[in-house]
């Protein structure tokens, strides 16, 4: 077996390991990047943005069926489930085409094949459990991804059971559908289905849909959804699921009652977990904890020279978050001045539901359980010019400033396009932005995001429009 | 009207310093920016400047006078012809306790204060800082001239703030705000043996009392901990000189310039920090820190003591701006007019003791550097060449290596880089 020594090796291609691929070659480093199945990962593939192409066309469908009120008139409107699923599977394929292309234009060398550690500075690789290459450096960060979590009674079989890569790729619509975990993923299934006319009952056993949201945002969501005629079931669990022929019945149960009824398909999304096995972790001193890879700050594993980024790291599991642990890794490592850990109070959340939810750093809740005095602002979108020409004046943008200190702490909303809002907060954030920077801030008129100034001075009690 | 002007505090742990000395009279027009008086504190000596303008109406703190708490008034400006009635303040010269006044409580900074802010200036100009540092700072108390940040361009940022916030709340008298690598707690008189006062009053032996003075205190507390803790192990090397004395009277006549030994020196030393950076270090529990910047303290005696300029990113510099830069640090060493930042920090040290004849010594450690180079004298000897018996020009140095940071090995590296560029300095010095 060839031998092939690198400054760098990343074991994973997805937004983490191909961003830190391509930063450590632009830092003049010779860079090994080993994916065994597609470049890109989860997110490019079977993620991110292939649900928010379905997404996108099921928001096209829901807004057809309020033509009306647009003075619009469409007849015989129809979707095709076969398209649907081509395009999103296109636009798979177009990016991760994108990301082989970027990883060549930066002299990234690949390797097609499954990598596992054997030692602290060594990978092999292999094809089919057919060795093709052993690559050597001083540093390898390993970015393997996650899978999702399988819950006992509920193991996905691919055929009535889906996990999100099966529900990804339907052949036929279902005409009911029970979701299991009402995380972002499940709630943006449930939101994809629903709007294409399924019948879907999502069933959570928090007390509330979207936990990580604040939990005015998470109600107003929960009501948005209700509305749309989804079916919420809070506290609730499974009690059992039974297989039929082509459906499948569950027994949930929920404020002491126990329901029976029976579905199409099952979504299961109840998280996911790190792929720490088969990786060779047991050739170095690599610690895994509960299905992630332990790291500090600065992406560093127990192993001097190995370090995680990404889901396989721990939460939050986010694609950007990924990205940025893993330019942070590879500064760290060549020794870039500047570098500072990720704060993930910092770092924004989005679910592409309709309608869209988007946070960044503390909940209202999680600020006053922290103790601290806080001004809190609410912007309805209904004060809202251009949300009102849009159509779209159902949301919420609300912030949570340090009373004290005027720091934004906290921003959480909802309603159409906020996942494109959020970074203006981001920005404040990072910036150490105080209110008062904000206020001074001019927004152009007319546009949704006057709501960010508006949620900022309606926090002073200034806010003009409400 | 008239303005009163505070002690400032100059630091975000200072509670108390000493007046050192007055630039201006009572009578005196005063213009904004004008440098009024000098304050001492454990860490250096600053100048206060004047923001308001005005006569000088009355000094009420004494020059010399110790322990004046932030926040007193030291002196008064108004209108000429003015007199000075002494507002609720009263000026406490010595021995004011922490707690002054009570709508102003001691330790605030001037930041805090609406009527003069920024009366004090390090002359470091304009403070980059994130608005939310800004902000804590003034909440808190936080002065930020004396908190070093670590965004973007050295901008100040929260965390900055917190970390200086969290090291003046630890137990400690005279933590810096500065983000620097602590000088440990202090020791106990009790462990450093028998109080030798005691000892001469009951044998009855004569002896004066000289006062420490901040800058000794810190140099016994440092240096006790450096020695008492830290693994030295030390490695000498002989340098032949002659090429290098003559390369630089060469240089020093054409460029009508004073360039030193030492100057050379600096610059052989952070030429060989850049060959084996593993000697640009330091210790911590979690990790060894490896300087990127190649910054070299140089050891300055002083009426008051020992203190350590930096010559930052000297592998950078011309040998003729090392030696511009040296001369005026080690000038304003000796007169006690450093600004922090100019002698806090580093990742090297040399000390030279060479043009007092001293052959050869070990010097301690200067924590938390791992690594401090001993200079002696060059000086005519015999050595072998060839088979043969030939005067050379000498000097020997002598590395002390912390052990945990830089191992024999690596500390040999060292010495022999530094070796090879002493005698063969045709490459860089010019």
């Amino acid at each position: 077996m060839t031998q092939q020594t690198f400054d760098l090796i990343i074991i994973g291609s997805g937004p983490g390991g191909y961003v830190a691929a391509i930063r450590a070659a632009q830092l003049g480093k010779n860079v090994a990047l080993v994916e065994s199945t597609h470049l890109g990962g989860i997110c490019l593939n079977w993620g991110c943005i292939p649900t928010k192409a379905l997404l996108k066309s099921s928001e096209l469908y829901y807004t057809l069926q309020k033509l009306d009120e647009y003075g619009l008139e469409a007849k015989n409107t129809a979707f095709d489930l076969t398209k649907i699923v081509k395009r999103s599977r296109d636009i798979a394929g177009q990016l991760s085409a994108g990301v082989k292309h970027l990883l060549k234009k930066n002299k990234v060398t690949v390797f097609d094949g499954f990598g596992v550690l054997a030692g602290n500075q060594t990978v092999k690789v292999s094809k089919d459990n057919q060795p093709v290459v052993e690559l050597k450096s001083p540093h390898i960060i390993l970015a393997t991804g996650a899978r999702p979590r399988v819950l006992p009674g509920i193991e996905p079989d691919g055929k009535l059971i889906w996990t999100s890569k099966e529900a990804m790729i339907p052949e036929q619509m279902p005409k009911s559908l029970l979701v299991i975990g009402s995380g972002a993923i499940g709630i943006e299934f449930a939101s994809f289905y629903r709007s294409l006319g399924a019948e879907v009952t999502v069933v959570e056993i928090a007390d509330r849909i979207l936990q990580a949201e604040d939990e005015e945002i998470s109600a107003m969501a929960r009501k948005a959804f209700e509305k749309q005629g989804m079916k919420i079931l809070t506290g609730a669990k499974i009690a059992k699921l039974e297989k039929g022929k082509d459906n499948i019945t569950a027994q949930i149960e929920a404020n002491g009652k126990t329901e029976t009824i029976t579905f199409d398909r099952v979504i299961s999304a109840v998280g996911i977990t790190g792929n720490t096995e088969n990786i060779g972790l047991e050739n170095t001193r690599v610690q895994a904890d509960r299905g992630h890879i332990v790291i500090n700050p600065w992406c560093e594993t127990h192993e001097p020279g190995i370090y995680a980024i990404g889901d396989v790291a721990g939460p939050p599991w986010l694609a950007h978050k990924a990205s940025h642990e893993g330019i942070i890794c590879v500064e760290k490592i060549f020794n870039i001045p500047g570098v500072h850990p990720l704060d993930v109070k910092k770092i924004p959340g989005c679910t592409y539901a309709h309608p869209q939810v988007a946070s960044i750093g503390l909940t209202e809740a999680k600020a006053k359980t922290e103790g601290r005095a806080i001004k809190v602002g609410k912007f309805p979108f209904i004060g809202n010019g251009k949300a009102i020409a849009l159509g779209e004046s159902e949301g919420l943008i609300k912030t949570v400033f340090d009373a004290a200190t005027g720091e934004l702490l906290g921003a959480h909303m909802i309603g159409t396009e906020v996942t494109e809002l959020i970074q203006g907060y981001a920005v404040a954030k990072t910036g150490e932005l105080v209110e008062k920077d904000l206020m001074h801030t001019v927004f152009p008129h007319p546009t949704l995001s006057e709501m960010l100034h508006e949620s900022v001075l309606a926090a002073y009690g200034k806010a003009i429009h409400f | 009207m008239t303005i009163e002007i505070l002690m400032p505090a100059l630091s975000p742990t200072m509670t108390e310093g000493k007046l050192a000395r007055w630039l201006v009279k009572e009578g005196d027009e005063i213009k904004s920016g004008k440098v009024l008086c000098e304050i001492e504190t454990d860490k250096a000596t600053m100048e206060v400047e004047a923001v308001d303008e005005g006569t000088l109406l009355k000094i009420l703190v004494p020059e010399g006078s110790e322990g004046v708490a932030v926040n007193t008034v030291i002196a008064a400006l108004g209108e000429k012809g003015e007199t000075y009635t002494s507002s609720a303040k009263s000026a406490t010269p010595t021995a004011s306790p922490p707690v002054a006044t009570p709508s102003a409580p001691a330790a605030q900074p001037l930041i805090q204060q609406s009527k003069q802010p920024q009366q004090v200036m390090m002359r470091e100009g304009r403070i980059a800082a994130s608005p939310v540092a800004k902000r804590i700072a003034q909440e808190r108390g936080v002065n930020l001239y004396a908190v070093i940040g670590t965004g973007p361009n050295g901008r100040i940022v929260k965390e900055d703030v917190e970390t200086a916030l969290s090291q003046s709340s630890a137990p400690q008298s005279a933590a810096p705000a500065v983000k620097l690598p602590t000088p440990a707690q202090a020791i106990p008189a009790a462990a450093t043996g028998p109080n030798a006062k005691q000892l001469a009053d009951l044998l009855g032996q004569k002896y004066t009392e000289v006062k420490n003075s901040p800058v000794r205190k810190i140099i016994a507390k440092r240096l006790t901990e450096s020695k008492q803790t830290v693994p030295h192990f030390y490695l000498a090397v002989d340098c032949e000189l002659d090429a290098l004395l003559a390369a630089r009277s060469e240089l020093n006549k054409k460029e009508n310039a004073k360039v030193s030994v030492n100057d050379a020196i600096i610059k052989a030393v952070a030429l060989a920090l850049r060959e084996v950076p593993a000697a640009n270090a330091a210790w911590t529990e979690e990790a060894i820190l490896k300087y990127t910047d190649v910054d070299v303290s140089v050891a300055v005696a002083t009426p008051d003591g020992l203190v350590t300029p930096i010559v930052k990113q000297a592998d950078g510099k011309s040998l003729l701006d090392i030696s511009k830069e040296m001369r005026d640090l080690a000038a304003r060493a000796r007169d006690n007019k450093l600004k922090p930042t100019e002698f806090q920090g580093g990742g090297f040290t040399i000390s030279n003791l060479g043009m007092f004849g001293i052959k050869h010594f070990a010097a301690i450690i200067n924590p938390p550097q791992g690594c401090i180079l001993a200079v002696g004298a060059g000086e005519k000897r015999a050595v072998v060449k060839e088979d043969k018996l030939t005067i050379a020009t000498v000097m020997s140095v002598t590395l002390s290596v912390d052990h945990r940071v830089v191992d024999g090995a690596v500390g040999a590296e060292f010495t022999a880089a530094f070796k090879k560029l002493i005698e063969a300095p045709a490459s860089w010095l010019k």
